[in-house]
């Protein structure tokens, strides 16, 4: 049997020869040397980028209408409020274009023949909506849909929840169908032969191995996502851009958007860093190679 | 497999009146290019079946066709008595009746040790996680990789990760047990362990139909040798009658370049 690295007891290192210590000394001089050179750079590039701002000769005028520090605490409020109106439409949509995206990713993955017209259906499905402009998506939905009068009155936020779900749905399906078919087929022959059903391949060894390569882009997508939830504010939906605007009318002052703009970030921040460190771990766990 | 615990106890022999696997006329084609051209092949309950014949001879075709991963084009696969390759046949079911392990391992890269072997018995056949998973770790105990339960495929060696293949391929007693050149993929120092594993296998019973380049391990273990040339079965028997007195010129060409 061989012995699993990491395995057996620890045994003292030799003393480093010269060879390596001079190594070692020019690896930490060069080190210390890359650093010196970036923190350099970086502040001389945020020095010429702010006074050359700053010494434009309408600064004065811009600072005063983009970046007041008592019209962002005045607005401020009812900014978050619209705010956590954009998180609820966000939390729904992820529902909403998890399910309907790999449905999507699915059909579209389907050989039997059987299965053309569905397929066919699914191909048009996401060649539409990739192609068609949110915003529109977000005016017939909103607007086209209630006028039909079929449904009963509902919130503003809800078509727009459903205008988003239609359009990201076609882009994540396309983005877990890439990750599907870069799963080598010898892992469906594997849990074929095991006698699982094509649904439970795919459910238990296609997507799992499918979503973990594709995580960056999917994550691409959710942020897109989490910045497009604002444009709902024009279905007339009370959300934080909807409210800047408010705020904008009232005041005859930008800030309030720069405000929305800051919370829009600030939101998705942690989730990006998040994402990065589980796709680290798995990686980890996963995959023993180089640092190349 | 019949688990007989301690090692001591008489070789299991050949049962010759039962057959569990039955090839009649087995057909197959990829387009103009006819892979198997008609075999017939009995595999009985306890036997080891080595097939050999140079790349291309439809080996590996042939041990696809059994476990319905590629269609045939004629012919009868007997499974326990039943076509197999009949359409109205359970497919997912008939697999599950049959173990598999390939050149690759192919052992789920997402999915701890444990978890590839326990995933047919408790997705297929109905095992509950804490039995499943009992088995499985008196299975890996006795591989000496009990240790690897919880670790995640990519952390074992290639011998390490094929006998975890060979392992989640029994964990749910298959009727028969098919390897398609399972050392191919290893270094030459780990083709040993995972050889070690098959032959242990079939002290225990296995009914096992095999592909191999290891002429050596098929001469100790085969029950009986079976040389394929273009598609056709040429020469079968006993591993010294068909390796020390081969009498198809093919099989002494064959021969005489492995044992080069």
């Amino acid at each position: 049997m061989t012995v699993p690295a990491g395995a057996g007891t620890p045994v003292a290192a030799p003393a480093p020869s010269q060879i390596e210590l001079e190594r070692r000394l020019y690896r930490r001089q060069r080190g210390r040397r890359s650093i010196v050179v970036s923190v350099a750079s970086t502040v001389v590039v945020i020095a010429v980028v702010y006074f050359g701002v700053v010494n434009t000769p309408g600064w004065a005028a811009v600072q005063q209408s983009f970046f007041d520090p008592q019209t962002a605490i005045d607005s401020f409020p009812s900014i978050l409020e619209g705010l956590w109106l954009n998180v609820r439409i966000l939390f729904f949509s992820a529902i909403g274009v998890a399910v309907f995206g790999t449905l999507l990713a699915v059909v579209r993955g389907l050989r039997n023949p059987v299965f053309f017209p569905l397929r066919m259906l699914a191909t048009g499905y996401t060649d539409l909506f990739r192609g068609l402009p949110l915003i529109i998506v977000l005016y017939l939905v909103g607007y086209g849909i209630p006028g039909l009068g079929v449904f009963p009155r509902l919130p503003a936020e809800v078509w727009g929840t459903i205008a988003i779900v239609l359009t990201y749905s076609s882009y994540i399906a396309e983005v877990l169908r890439a990750g599907m078919e870069a799963v080598h087929p010898s892992q469906r022959l594997a849990a074929r032969s095991l006698g699982l059903s094509h649904a439970k391949t795919l459910r238990l060894v296609v997507l799992p191995q499918a979503i973990r390569k594709v995580t960056p882009a999917l994550m691409n997508d959710f942020v897109s996502m989490q910045k497009d939830v604002g444009l709902v504010s024009i279905l007339g939906a009370v959300d934080a851009v909807r409210s800047a605007q408010i705020a904008q009318a009232e005041t005859y002052n930008f800030t309030p958007y720069f405000v929305a703009g800051l919370l829009f970030v600030v939101i998705s921040l942690p989730l990006i860093r998040v994402t990065d460190a589980i796709a680290r771990r798995q990686q980890r766990r996963e995959q023993i190679g180089g640092t190349v | 497999m019949n688990d007989t615990g301690s090692g001591l106890e008489a070789r299991i022999t050949p049962d010759a009146s039962a057959a569990v696997l039955e090839l009649r006329g087995l057909r197959k084609a990829f387009g103009e290019h006819e892979v198997l051209r008609g075999i017939d092949l009995t595999v009985h309950r306890h036997e080891v079946i080595c097939v050999i014949g140079a790349s291309g001879s439809g080996k590996s075709t042939l041990l696809k066709t059994v476990n319905l991963l590629e269609g045939i084009d004629d012919g009868e696969i007997l499974l326990q008595g039943t076509d197999i390759a009949d359409p109205r046949i359970d497919v997912d079911a008939t697999r599950a009746r049959i173990g598999v392990v390939f050149q690759q391992f192919n052992l789920f890269p997402h999915m701890s040790v444990l978890d590839n072997v326990t995933l047919a018995s408790r997705q297929v056949h109905g095992v509950g996680r804490a039995s499943a998973e009992e088995n499985a770790r008196r299975l890996l105990e006795r591989i000496g990789l009990a240790d690897f339960a919880g670790a995640y495929p990519d952390r074992l060696s290639g011998g390490q990760q094929q006998r975890v293949a060979i392992v989640r391929a029994i964990a749910s007693d298959p009727e028969l047990l098919l390897l398609d050149e399972v050392t191919s993929a290893l270094d030459p120092q780990l083709v040993g362990e995972v050889l070690d594993l098959v032959t242990e296998l079939k002290r225990q019973g296995s009914t096992i139909l095999m592909t191999t380049h290891e002429m050596h391990f098929a001469r100790n273990v085969a029950d009986r040798i079976v040389f394929l040339h273009q598609g056709e079965v040429v020469e079968q028997g006993a591993p010294a009658d068909v390796l020390d007195a081969p009498e198809h010129p093919a099989l002494v060409e064959f021969l005489s370049r492995v044992h080069a």
